[in-house]
């Protein structure tokens, strides 16, 4: 027995070494020298997986099922195996997007829904409470024991905390502690460093605990392994334990089962495991360490289990002493008090984990997801007139913390003391665990539909409710008991854990396999009968594609807004500094003065905007505050994306290359000869290269765009036949010129096939570079003039012939030349070009004077279908194949051609070719 | 290869699916022991870890 206040005082103790870190992390971070940024602070960091549960439970559970507290670990090691598959792709999206939970995330997916994020956050939230109450019951209960004389009876310990009601006041700590830790400053583009930094903290300091305990108990107490192992082989009660069960009890192999698989997607959609894992995530190459090493943990963690539930199972008269306490009440029934405490702030740091990230991850939902959506959209409140929202957005995340602890508590008195803890975690792992399908059908399956997810998720999780969570509720009594006895409106079939006379299995499995059945079949008869609108087949492609494609999809933004309506939107949610500081990067990669060049925001910048405030409040939030301000063109937007969308039915989303080369075939017959070629050169390609695989779905999708928009812009003009004419020709000439642009990049892609087939045909000779220069020099003349841009030429009199393709170096210095005048600053447009003898080499040096290129961007800009283009401004112009073609002409002469560049200060493409011997 | 990382390590899932789950499990769940320990939670605890170096193996053969 300890006194009170020295265990108030270790916990105040242990919560300030913790803050100190938290502060230490944050202040590191801001230096900009991170202590988190390495894969196993990432590895811990998902130690926050286990939490009371863990600690107290597991022990519980194994004193009454043996291993049946085991494929709660062994279900995320064997989703570990699946991370570099599955999770790797779900942080890359969410990276990509700027996503900040796992509502977001849903919403995003299915075309930034933000009734698909209520639902989901919501969801979470009533799923999780469950979760919570499990904490606030084992901490109520570890500090019941550690306060009372060990060896009493249940009884007696449950009148000892309704007297001194220990869980209320855990609840106000942890909330208070949440609100602290959680809220301190409103940070969603960058990451919680300090908190990943307390989270890993706290996942040593449960581990050591719970190591300390064990073997205190196998080596102290007992004998070792052994030992203790035998003297319950020996005792005839307990013999049972050591193998599988065959009752209804969670250690059967039916139960183990589905508890694997239960536990395989809580570790993927627990909302706090998608915060630490993918949210908080900083690198994605430390996913590759935490695949095993977070396994490994695990496994640590569960050693000393099964040791610690026999040792208190043969210690403890038989029923006097509940199992889930035995990682206590064993230290101090010896007499350790010092053990005892040691075990205590394990305990503590495995609930105060569990609770913070939690809570911040639930908060975040439902202020952004929740709240504030339905704020927006109530004109009453003028929250468009306010100027700073940040506020409000902290205040709404403090209370929804506050909420949701409170919620969880009245939770713990509905459903008793008596429930061992672990049955209460599995009700939540089951809520969480109807995210599956939206999720994991979202980012493979491309015909996934709002409504299908929509309408999965609540039928999921209205079973869950029904089969699971209600029958939970025990305190209301007779009403509950007859509804489980009888079954709803006294149908025998309705009983909730034997639903349609479903029995034979536990209720966690059996409304597991209700909820998820009904859930994952709804989610996909409803996608296939329903039609996705524009938005989610654009979203649908950035998801499932996100390895593939270039992030620009189709121009979801059109129209315009003024540019001080969206400095105030900016500002109301992201404050005067950071806004100020987005809008200047912005400007600059466009080569703009933020202040005074920019007048009217037009749709890439809406863009961009809607992308920042996305990190800030979510990204259906976002993409309705950006509507808000946005006037549309006058041909209005929604009709448009209504055309768009009937007619790219047919082709967006096909993926064959014959479906595509077929509508080519309907245009014109010019380009039939050319798809002929072009498919041969394709299936050249695919003979030549697996890896060419890639390349072909490139090509398809960059053939799409232009014909897509063709496609749309002749079916208007063919529907409305009485268009006004300055309309009518407007659409004609980007019909005209998206035209232009595929029999631009048909020919280069054939081109490229060709010389990277070896089939191409060159043309060797004595070629003068001099000569060279200056005439694709005049060729150019005329684009000079018209993006007036100043020409400096440094040649000298004289160069030494080369051996090559007179044509084809033509080519190449044509392609450098127009893609420097086309990044030339747009104001004072300079491009030098110099000619020298290096050695044995001639060379060649392009220079402009435009934004230049960052590392990334010099590493991709020889890949194909990378044009620098799209992150600057607007559509991109080129193909994205003329750089990567030059370097293979260059390179087939025995030269070479690079770029160097420091960003803002101009990019210089550089080539040589070797002068032959003698 | 990055390709290959995610296949093999998809292979180990399957594996694991197969090691932890009847009816394999069911030839450990004997009342034997070894060493003084249960067979089902030697084997328990061997194929885990087994499963953790194989991942470890494979991801670390990348670098």
């Amino acid at each position: 027995m300890l006194a009170g206040g020295t265990i108030f005082l270790v916990v105040l103790l242990y919560m300030s070494v913790l803050f100190t870190i938290a502060y230490v992390g944050d202040k590191r971070a801001d230096a900009g020298r991170s202590m988190i940024r390495n894969p196993y602070v990432y590895a811990l960091s998902m130690g926050v997986y286990c939490t009371a549960w863990t600690f107290y439970g597991s022990v519980g559970r194994a004193a009454s099922t043996g291993v049946g507290f085991l494929p709660v670990y062994l279900g995320p090691t064997l989703m570990a195996a699946l991370w570099w598959v599955i999770l790797r792709k779900i942080i890359r999206i969410t990276k990509d997007n700027r996503i900040t939970s796992i509502a977001d995330f849903v919403g995003s997916r299915y075309g930034k829904s933000t009734l698909l994020a209520m639902l989901v956050s919501i969801i979470a939230v009533v799923g999780i409470v469950p979760y919570i109450s499990l904490q606030l019951q084992a901490v109520s209960t570890s500090f019941t024991s550690l306060w009372t004389e060990p060896g009493r009876g249940i009884a007696e310990t449950t009148a000892m905390f309704s007297v001194r009601d220990t869980a209320f006041y855990a609840a106000w700590v942890l909330a208070a502690f949440a609100i602290l830790f959680g809220t301190r400053h409103l940070d969603l583009t960058e990451h919680h460093e300090g908190l990943v930094a307390a989270i890993a903290f706290e996942s040593i300091v449960k581990l050591v605990a719970f190591l300390a305990v064990g073997i205190f108990v196998t080596y102290g107490m007992y004998d070792g392994f052994g030992d203790i192992f035998s003297r319950a082989a020996a005792d005839p009660d307990l013999r049972r334990l050591l193998v599988m069960g065959d009752g209804v009890d969670g250690s059967t192999y039916a139960s183990w089962a589905w508890l694997t698989m239960l536990s395989m997607l809580a570790i993927l959609f627990l909302p706090r495991q998608f915060q630490m894992q993918v949210v908080e995530n900083t690198d994605e190459r430390h996913l590759g360490k935490a695949i095993w090493l977070f396994p490994l943990y695990l496994l640590l963690m569960n050693i000393f289990v099964l040791p610690i539930a026999f040792g208190g199972l043969l210690y403890f008269p038989r029923g006097t002493v509940n199992a889930d306490a035995f990682v206590l009440t064993l230290p101090l029934a010896q007499g350790q008090s010092a053990m005892a405490l040691v075990a205590f702030i394990g305990g503590v740091s495995a609930a105060t984990s569990m609770v913070i990230v939690t809570t911040v991850a639930l908060s975040t939902m439902v202020s952004n997801d929740l709240v504030m959506p339905l704020l927006l959209n109530f004109p009453p409140l003028r929250l468009n007139q306010r100027t700073d929202l940040s506020g409000l957005l902290l205040a709404i995340r403090r209370i929804a913390i506050v909420a949701i602890v409170m919620f969880a508590y009245a939770y713990e008195r509905a459903t008793g003391e008596t429930t061992s803890l672990v049955s209460i975690g599995l009700i939540s792992f089951a809520a969480v665990a109807q995210f599956a399908p939206a999720i994991l059908g979202g980012i493979y399956w491309r015909d996934a539909t709002r409504t299908g997810a929509a309408v999965g998720l609540v039928a999921g999780f209205v079973i869950w409710a029904y089969t699971l969570a209600l029958p939970s509720l025990t305190s209301p009594g007779w009403i509950i008991e007859s509804l489980v006895n009888h079954g709803a409106f006294g149908l025998a079939y309705l009983r909730p854990y034997a639903l349609l006379g479903v029995t034979g299995l536990d209720p966690v499995s059996h409304s597991l396999f209700w909820s998820l059945f009904v859930n994952a079949g709804l989610f996909v008869i409803v996608s296939l009968l329903t039609q996705p609108s524009v938005i989610e087949r654009s979203q649908a492609s950035r998801f499932v594609d996100v390895f593939r494609l270039a992030p620009e999809g189709l121009p979801l933004r059109r129209g315009t807004a003024s540019y001080a309506a969206l400095q105030d939107l900016l500002k109301r949610f992201l404050g005067e500094r950071r806004t100020n500081a987005a809008l200047r990067t912005y400007a600059h990669r466009r080569g703009l003065d933020w202040e005074t060049d920019i007048v009217e925001a037009d749709a890439d910048l809406l863009q961009y905007s809607e992308q920042i405030l996305a990190g800030a409040i979510g990204s259906a939030s976002a993409h309705v505050a950006i509507t808000s301000i946005v006037h549309d063109e006058a041909l209005g937007m929604d009709e448009l994306m209504r055309m768009l969308d009937e007619t790219s039915q047919a082709i967006a989303y096909s993926r064959r290359l014959e479906e595509r080369s077929r509508m080519l075939e309907e245009k014109s017959l010019a380009l039939e000869t050319a798809t002929t070629e072009l498919r041969q050169a394709n299936e050249r390609l695919l003979e030549l290269d697996v890896l060419k695989d890639e390349f072909i779905s490139t090509v398809t999708h960059e053939l799409r765009t232009p014909l897509t928009s063709i496609r749309a812009f002749t079916e208007i003009l063919y529907d409305n036949p009485d268009l006004d004419p300055a309309r009518r020709s407007e659409f004609l000439a980007i019909v005209l010129r998206e035209s232009e642009r595929l029999t631009r990049l048909i020919n280069q892609v054939l081109d490229l096939a060709k010389i990277e087939s070896g089939t191409a045909e060159w043309d060797l000779s004595d070629v003068d570079l001099r000569a060279v220069v200056l005439e694709s020099v005049q060729a150019l003349h005329q684009l000079f003039a018209e993006h007036n841009v100043a020409l400096e030429l440094d040649l000298p009199t004289q160069v030494p012939t080369v051996q090559a393709d007179r044509d084809r170096v033509q080519q190449v210095m044509i392609n450098l030349l127009s893609n420097a005048i086309k990044f030339a600053d747009a104001a004072d447009g300079q491009v030098a070009v110099t000619l020298q003898v290096d050695g044995q080499q001639v060379r060649v040096d392009v220079a402009d004077n435009g934004p230049g290129l960052d590392t990334a961007a010099q590493a991709v800009v020889f890949d194909k279908f990378r044009q620098v283009a799209d992150r600057r401004s607007g559509r991109p112009q080129g193909t994205g194949l003329g750089l990567p073609i030059s370097r293979q002409i260059i390179a087939h002469f025995g030269g070479e051609l690079w770029v160097e560049s420091l960003p803002g200060a101009g990019a210089t493409f550089s080539f040589t070719l070797p002068i032959p011997a003698g | 290869m990055r390709h290959t990382i995610g296949r093999r390590l998809v292979v180990v899932f399957l594996l694991g699916i197969v090691l932890l789950n009847y009816p394999v499990l069911a030839l450990f769940s004997r009342a034997e022991m070894v060493a003084g320990v249960p067979l089902l939670y030697v084997y328990l605890f061997a194929a885990w870890l087994a499963l953790i170096a194989a991942m470890a193996l494979i991801v670390r053969r990348r670098a």
